[in-house]
């Protein structure tokens, strides 16, 4: 971040009640066997796919353990801080933020265990747009498709990235089959996720997201589809993007 | 006292094969890995000390094209004697022709051996002098005396005093493995009562690269060629009988001969000779969190299909595969999701062959008629088809299953 100005207004931390009620929280985000097993499942292509999209963008070597040293990366709705650690880990400069002051306070909690720094702060991707402040990349993974207005939200997240930077957005699109896969499937059927965490109407077709993006000057670089493979169990790169599906796009230098 | 943690990512304890390829693969793999290996003897690396230490193993064509791929196998190749041909015998001691059930053009489907003999001590210091060129921390002589793992990383304790802090602590410290036990993973094992008894012969007549193995009442008696007319003897006994044979020299030519046969013409005995207890030990788990088990330390098995150690060197190629993987990610590698790709790629593997070894030892060392009869009759009816020795011979050159990329001889 360019500007470390605004300091969000830290949630109480003197009542031992509420760290205690944190720490649970933060047991629960980060066991991979728990409540998030579909995001722990999920993590490993994601990460691999934002590790070599920003490599190949800003002229770093993948297969260094420190590829991303000094990048700066903005993670918008970063929950418990599952991708905001790896991240950090592999040497770039990381803020996190979340509407919820919860998933911040068990974020900020689970990095001082693990000893990583990383700049955690409870506010919108507004809020932070409002002082001025840009990344090399600024990633809102599965975000969208649970914000109220995403025209308005990408504007949001499109001033945040600093000239010659990245974009990368994850989410479901709007298909038949991802109303058949990722919601009746996920969540009726499988129960990988609570009923209701996602509802078709507000599931995002590809186009809506590149289409504002454009308009705003960037410049498309990727579509991947990401699919489940039930023989090995684990979430795969894939053409098809019926389902689960990435976006990258270069905001001009 | 609070001596302040040297920071590494991974900390390997044991520095055999296992322990350097591991830290030679993930060297090469990721640059500016903090890696260091723990050993109690400093690495043999002078090769003309290493050329008096007789013992040698089968490394399959899998685990020589990782050799390949680490950059050692051209410094082991001159001293490593390919296995061209394979006869296998089932015979009882006293008969006068041994029956040859199965004869094996020991070369996979693309003309390479199935197999070649190597020196251990060549392979460890080509590992060693490796993984020094590769910039590995080697901490020796010193031991792990300790280690306790939580959220931030494991603290490892050294027997001299000094504590490393690492994300991950590999046990490579074979067998008898105690970081296993420091870590509270349960082993089934079983012993057979038998021993192996391992020496170095010299041979009038060439071997022509065939290796010879006689299925005798007692076990299995192994002649593998080395270079020059030298052969590697590996020979089970019950365990008293192989204590007596090793005590005893005129006792053990004489023994010795009975069971060679005439075919490589006088025999002379070159080397010292051991015998070494033979059981079969596998652990409950492979990983904890912010631990790993390899090789041994994950799974001893009877020598007899010669599989020990290149099942190690596939431990190590999954290992370094879903490590450097991880690491690349930016996963944390000690993490428990991180560890248990590693396992679920191995375990079942390591069941399958131990339990494959573990009957075809229980159906050669025996003497019941019927027993040898249905065994002679399998060994002709896999002799007779020859999709099925393929796949034999495949199997025991390490291939099949799902393949880490380093003993396909691809980088990872």
């Amino acid at each position: 971040m360019t500007d470390a100005a605004t300091e969000a207004p830290r949630v109480s931390t003197v009542d031992p009640a509420e760290v205690e009620r944190f720490s649970r929280i933060a047991a629960e985000w980060w066991d991979p066997h728990g409540k998030f097993r579909p995001l722990h499942r999920f993590n490993p292509v994601r990460l691999g796919y934002l590790k070599r999209e920003i490599c190949a963008h800003h002229g770093r070597d993948e297969r260094t353990v420190r590829g991303l040293d000094g990048l700066s990366v903005l993670d918008i709705g970063c929950g418990g801080g599952l991708l905001c650690e790896p991240l950090a880990r592999l040497g770039a400069r990381v803020t996190g933020i979340d509407p919820s002051v919860t998933n911040i306070e068990v974020a900020r909690l689970h990095a001082a265990g693990v000893g990583l720094d990383i700049d955690y702060r409870a506010v919108t991707a507004e809020d932070l747009g409002a002082t001025g402040v840009t990344c090399d990349v600024v990633l809102a993974m599965e975000v969208v498709e649970h914000v109220a207005d995403v025209p308005a939200f990408l504007a949001a997240c499109a001033a945040l990235v600093r000239p010659g930077g990245l974009i990368v957005l994850s989410t479901i699109n709007r298909t038949a089959k991802a109303f058949a896969l990722a919601i009746v499937g996920a969540e009726y059927v499988l129960r990988w996720l609570p009923r209701g965490t996602h509802s078709y109407d507000k599931l995002v077709r590809p186009e809506e997201i590149e289409g504002p993006l454009q308009g705003l000057g960037f410049t498309l670089l990727d579509r991947r589809g990401v699919v489940f493979d039930p023989l090995r169990g684990n979430w795969a790169e894939s053409t098809d993007t019926d389902v689960n599906y990435m976006v990258v796009a270069a905001r001009p230098s | 006292m609070t001596a302040t943690p040297e920071r590494h990512d991974i900390v390997i304890a044991g520095g055999g094969y296992v322990g350097l390829s591991l830290a030679l693969a993930l060297m090469q793999a990721l640059p500016g890995l903090r890696l260091a290996l723990v050993d109690t003897r400093p690495p043999q690396t002078d090769p003309a000390e290493a050329a008096k230490d007789l013992r040698a193993s089968a490394i399959a064509a899998a685990a020589r094209r990782m050799l390949a791929s680490l950059g050692v196998w051209d410094e082991i190749a001159p001293v490593a004697q390919p296995i061209l041909d394979m006869t296998v015998t089932d015979s009882r001691l006293d008969d006068r022709v041994r029956p040859v059930f199965l004869t094996f053009d020991a070369r996979t489907d693309d003309g390479e051996p199935f197999a070649h003999m190597v020196p251990n001590a060549a392979m460890v210091g080509a590992l060693a002098r490796a993984l020094e060129a590769a910039g590995g921390e080697v901490i020796a002589p010193d031991a792990v005396a300790d280690f306790d793992a939580d959220a931030a990383g494991t603290r490892v304790r050294l027997g001299s005093g000094r504590v490393l802090s690492a994300s991950l602590l590999v046990a490579a410290d074979g067998v008898r493995s105690r970081l296993r036990s420091l870590a509270g993973i349960r082993t089934v094992s079983w012993s057979y009562g038998q021993s192996g008894i391992v020496t170095t012969l010299k041979h009038e007549l060439p071997h022509e690269g065939r290796a010879i193995e006689h299925f005798l009442p007692s076990g299995p008696f192994a002649l593998l060629p080395l270079t020059g007319n030298r052969s590697s003897l590996v020979w089970s006994e019950k365990t008293e009988i192989a204590e007596r044979l090793i005590a005893d020299d005129f006792l053990f030519e004489a023994e010795l001969m009975r069971r060679v046969g005439h075919g490589l013409g006088a025999v002379e005995v070159v080397g010292p000779r051991a015998a070494y207890p033979l059981g079969l030990t596998v652990a409950r788990d492979f990983v904890r969190p912010r631990f790993a088990l390899a090789g041994d330390a994950a799974h001893g098995i009877h020598p007899i299909a010669g599989q020990g150690l290149n099942m190690g060197f596939r431990d190590v190629a999954a290992l370094a595969e879903v490590l450097a993987e991880a690491i690349r990610r930016g996963e944390d590698p000690g993490a428990i999701d991180v560890l248990e790709r590693y396992q679920r790629w191995r375990r079942f593997d390591t069941v399958e062959m131990a339990a494959v070894t573990d009957v075809l030892n229980r159906l050669f060392s025996n003497d019941l008629a019927p027993v040898r009869a249905l065994r002679d009759f399998g060994l002709g009816l896999v002799d007779r088809l020859p999709a099925l020795k393929r796949r034999f011979i495949g199997e025991a050159a390490g291939g099949g299953g799902d393949l880490p990329k380093m003993l396909r001889g691809q980088a990872i």
